[in-house]
């Protein structure tokens, strides 16, 4: 049952403010993500444009207390368009001792630092590392410091329902959210009935959960610590129908839109992996839209099982990250080879080997590029935001199946995980996608080619008088016998990059954001969008003049990318990596471009776009 | 839909392609079966995929007039589950080898038997790698000296069909390359059986390991080392019939039959393929390994359990059922969703 939500009628004061970006922190226990998810979804429903962070380490519980078991959440919510999860934050709630030393850096100065002060006693500290008291060491001036006893305010709340302590002290996350709702004047309606969903074979823990949040709404509501709440009118967004998505979400749903618009079954063949893995569990829920989910034995056969979907006339996909991409690359090679439909999707993290699992990184992009054995182009295309995860699913289906090619699509953790508010198109305006199994004998061959695109027909097993045989070794053109001839496989080695550079004829021409021409010019892909578009947006109202091209297509290229470099004096390439789009860039157009390159597991922040912008101009 | 099936012969299931194999090897011997096999069996040509990984066994699919998938090495079982699933009407057929189905692809091997993913894995095992010239498999015996192991192999092998069997294989079987009549028949089993069939098919690399079987294809010997299993018959060998194979506690024992000592057949261990307790086809499996004991032929499990693409498919429709077919449009609308006017 929902629950009245404005608790008192408000007599604080009140400001009407444009923007807020608040991060949640804590143990990997304390429920983090989900308070962050909950505050999220409350947000976008009342229509703030918004972009989120989630930040948290790759063990699952690391030692309570500890720094490697911070969790964090960070969301910026607005009024106005919204393109980072914010550089520094206005609210910081710390949960602990080790969550506030991982995260105090990131406040602002004179930002709202609400601590969870039952967790600095000495042990507590100890276990962070921390020497003294941050509470009483006057570390924190500067700050709008609010010490609130969490887990004592929670069980004080709870003390009627007759739980354990341990239970009472897990729903403190629901308090401080409560918190949260008070001081950005939000209703708690759509958390009442999460909550209520999410335990509702456990009518203790619904009341539980529910009692605390209220009783972090009411006590802010109540005590005089708090004077000023906050309120962010709804953004002015396009006209539509909106919801919040993460770039997981997006891309899974854009994916089963290729197959519906090709009226084709659906096949993933995948093997967990972070932070890839939402991608399999999203499409593992969708069978009744003639979706077939393989979680393989390991990640070679989550492709070849795909490539085996492929030959059969299925959509086929396989979803990785940057490890499975290794393991998958002579498969890959295979599908390059026998010319197949195939999407692969690799949601980059940091690397080498494991690495930083659940961090971000664009440093896969050479590897999508080149990392197989000889000369095995693949189309490779990128997507900008979460939302955008769904047009690049479904832009990579088109391109496989148009093509008869495997197609690569490179997200990153930092996409996959973040969300934004995602206006939901209408289905009628997505154009559909035109399959042909070849079923017509005469005149067959396998390796006959479409003038325009340089595909092959896609002859699948069942069809009467089309037996034939594909595989991995060199094959004669347009018979597709074994042939070793060196004419013949030279022959083959330029029209499979033929096909792959035909691509070419379906991708729109680039148009820079700012400025048409000018003095830099940005070139960026994947996931930096929107920290170069708020960047860029904030140099040229300083009177900078900048241009952005943000290139979703990595292979090909769009046409007219050489021409706009020359339209501007300097080419500056912001990438998470070591400079791997600068290196084609360089090798392609031989432009004189330089990088800005981050690896920090981490996305880049405006005010370092923006000081790159300011070094280079001056 | 009816369609009549077209009469095929042998001749239907062979392409154009110049067989490469070396002159006298095992392979050819596999080919003319399967192709007088298939013919038999009442399924359009076009139903059949014979898909391969790498190695010479793996060049089988350019061979066989059907359609075909020569894939990469060791993923064959991987490929072919695909193939099946997306289509469980398919009559998919895989040929590997011993370095192939169990060295680089014996993860897929294990976990396709696992499934039970209807698929029919020939694996011709001649107990070397041949197509990279002469380096040991998996199967090689103890000690043996190859180009890669100049001072003996230090591992010890593989039993194809008790790692089958542990793996979960519910059809496994044994047959030699030139017991035509034999293999055509244990083809003939293997096309019956609905889910997972596994045939070890003792085959002769005539050039980097020729003899490995001899013992048991050699006309004089082959009586005294090869038993035959027939489903219902006790298990007798030898060139006059005249030795049997006992079960004594969880052991076999070699015995002579009409030898004074009162043993008749009624004492022998009776071939059961269908005994449920999969320990019964495991003590099979092993009695080729143990010295003094002839190597069994034939079919030593066979055994029903629902197939993968099945169940999976299952699931499918009941989703579809409980669900409805999906609307997408619905889909992208799911969750908390507001207006933006």
């Amino acid at each position: 049952m929902a629950t009245t939500t404005e608790p008192v009628i408000h007599q604080k004061k009140r400001e009407v403010i444009d923007k807020a970006a608040i991060r949640f922190c804590g143990d990997s226990g304390d429920g983090m993500q989900i308070t962050g998810n909950q505050f999220t979804n409350t947000v976008a429903l009342y229509g703030n444009d918004l972009a989120t962070f989630p930040d948290y380490p790759a063990e699952i519980r690391a030692p309570a207390g500890t720094m490697p078991g911070v969790s964090g959440f960070q969301i910026q919510f607005s009024s106005s368009d919204v393109f980072t999860p914010g550089d520094a934050v206005d609210v910081l709630i710390a949960m602990n001792p080790a969550a506030l030393k991982a995260n105090i850096k990131d406040l602002k100065r004179s930002g709202i630092l609400i601590v969870n002060s039952d967790s600095f006693t000495d042990n507590d500290l100890r276990k962070a590392q921390v020497t003294s008291n941050p509470l009483e060491d006057h570390s924190l001036d500067g700050y709008r410091v609010f010490p609130v006893g969490l887990e004592v305010l929670t069980r004080s709340a709870l003390q009627e329902l007759g739980l354990d302590a341990k239970s009472m002290d897990r729903c403190k996350n629901f308090f401080a959210l409560g918190m949260c709702y008070w001081l950005y004047n939000r209703s708690m309606d759509l958390t009442y009935k999460w909550i209520e969903d999410k335990f509702k074979n456990k009518p203790l823990l619904v009341e539980a959960n529910k009692l605390a949040m209220r009783a972090g709404y009411t006590y802010c509501e109540a005590t005089e610590a708090f004077q000023v709440s906050y309120e962010i009118p709804p953004a002015k967004l396009m006209p539509g129908t909106y919801r919040n998505l993460s770039g997981n979400q997006a891309l899974a749903l854009g994916l089963v839109m290729g197959a519906q618009k090709a009226n084709l079954p659906l096949f993933l063949g995948s093997y967990p992996i972070t932070p890839a893995s939402d991608i399999l569990h999203e499409l593992s829920m969708y069978k009744n839209y003639n979706v077939m989910t393989f979680q393989a034995e390991d990640e070679i056969a989550a492709i070849t099982s795909a490539i085996g979907a492929a030959y059969t006339g299925a959509l086929a996909l396989t979803t990785t990250s940057g490890p499975g991409m290794a393991l998958k690359t002579e498969a890959m090679g295979l599908a390059v080879a026998v010319e197949l439909p195939l999407v692969i999707c690799d949601i980059q993290r940091g690397g080498p080997s494991t690495g930083l699992p659940t961090k971000t990184e664009q440093a896969d992009l050479l590897q999508a590029l080149f990392g197989r054995n000889s000369e095995a182009p693949i189309p490779v295309i990128a997507a900008s935001t979460p939302g955008d995860c769904f047009w690049v699913g479904l832009e990579a289906c088109r391109i496989a199946l148009k093509y008869m090619v495997p197609v690569i699509v490179l997200s990153d953790g930092y996409l996959a995980n973040g969300a934004e508010p995602w206006r939901i198109p209408d289905i009628n305006d997505i154009p559909g996608i035109d399959v042909h199994f070849a079923t017509n004998p005469a005149g067959f061959h396998p390796y006959a080619r479409d003038p325009k695109t340089l595909s092959r027909p896609w002859a699948i097993p069942g069809t009467p008088g089309l037996e034939h045989r594909v595989g991995g070794l060199e094959k004669q053109d347009v018979s597709g016998n074994i042939n070793y001839e060196p004419l013949n496989h030279e022959k083959m080695i330029h029209l499979r990059a033929a096909k792959v550079a035909a691509v070419a004829q379906d991708i729109p021409d680039l148009v820079p954001a700012g400025d048409p021409d000018g003095d830099l010019l940005i070139i960026a892909w994947g996931s930096t969008y929107g920290a170069v578009t708020a960047g860029l947006n904030a140099q040229r109202a300083k009177g900078k003049r900048i241009g952005h091209v943000h290139l979703r297509y990595l292979n090909p290229m769009a046409a007219n990318l050489g021409e706009i470099i020359k339209r501007y004096k300097k080419v500056l390439v912001p990438e998470m990596n070591l400079g791997q789009l600068l290196f084609v860039l360089r090798g392609k157009y031989l432009v004189d471009a330089q990088g800005y390159n981050k690896v920090q597991g981490q996305p880049f922040k405006q005010s370092e776009i923006e000081a790159k912008i300011e070094e280079i101009l001056g | 839909m009816t369609t009549t099936i077209p009469i095929l012969t042998k001749k239907d299931f062979q392409t154009d392609q110049e067989v490469r194999w070396c002159p006298g090897c095992g392979d050819y011997a596999i080919l003319a079966a399967v192709q007088s096999v298939f013919p038999e069996l009442g399924i359009p040509r076009e139903k059949f995929v014979v898909v391969s990984g790498i190695g010479c066994s793996s060049r089988f699919p350019y061979y066989m007039n059907t359609f075909g998938f020569h894939t990469i090495h060791g993923r064959a079982p991987a490929v072919a589950t695909g193939i099946k699933v997306t289509n469980p009407e398919l009559e998919v057929w895989l040929a590997t080898g011993d370095g192939d189905s169990l060295a680089i692809g014996g993860n897929h091997t294990i976990h396709m038997l696992r499934r039970n993913v209807g698929v029919k894995i020939l694996m011709f095992n001649n107990k070397i790698y041949g197509l990279t010239k002469g380096q040991y498999s998996p199967t090689s015996e103890f000690g043996k000296k190859t180009k890669s192991t100049p001072f003996g192999t230090t591992d010890r092998p593989f039993n194809p069909l008790a790692l089958t069997l542990g793996a979960g294989a519910c059809f496994v079987a044994r047959s030699v390359d030139v017991f035509q009549q034999h293999l055509k028949d244990t083809l003939r089993r293997t096309a019956a059986h609905s889910g997972s069939a596994y045939v070890e098919i003792l085959q002769n690399c005539n050039i980097f390991n020729d003899g490995a079987w001899f013992e048991l294809t050699e006309k004089e010997a082959r009586s005294e080392h090869v038993v035959q299993l027939e489903q219902g018959k006790p298990l007798i060998f030898g060139k006059n019939r005249d030795k049997g194979i006992r079960l004594k506690g969880m052991d076999l024992e070699v015995v002579l039959l009409g030898n004074g000592n009162g043993l008749t057949e009624k004492d022998l261990l009776v071939h059961d393929e269908t005994n449920p307790n999969p320990a019964y086809a495991f003590v099979l499996a092993q009695m080729g390994d143990m010295p003094g004991f002839p190597t069994p032929i034939g079919v030593l499990r066979s055994w029903d359990r629902p197939r993968y693409e099945d169940v999976m498919a299952a699931q499918l429709t009941s989703v579809i059922a409980k669900r409805g077919p999906g609307d997408i449009s619905k889909l992208l609308h799911a969750g908390d969703t507001w207006e933006v006017k």
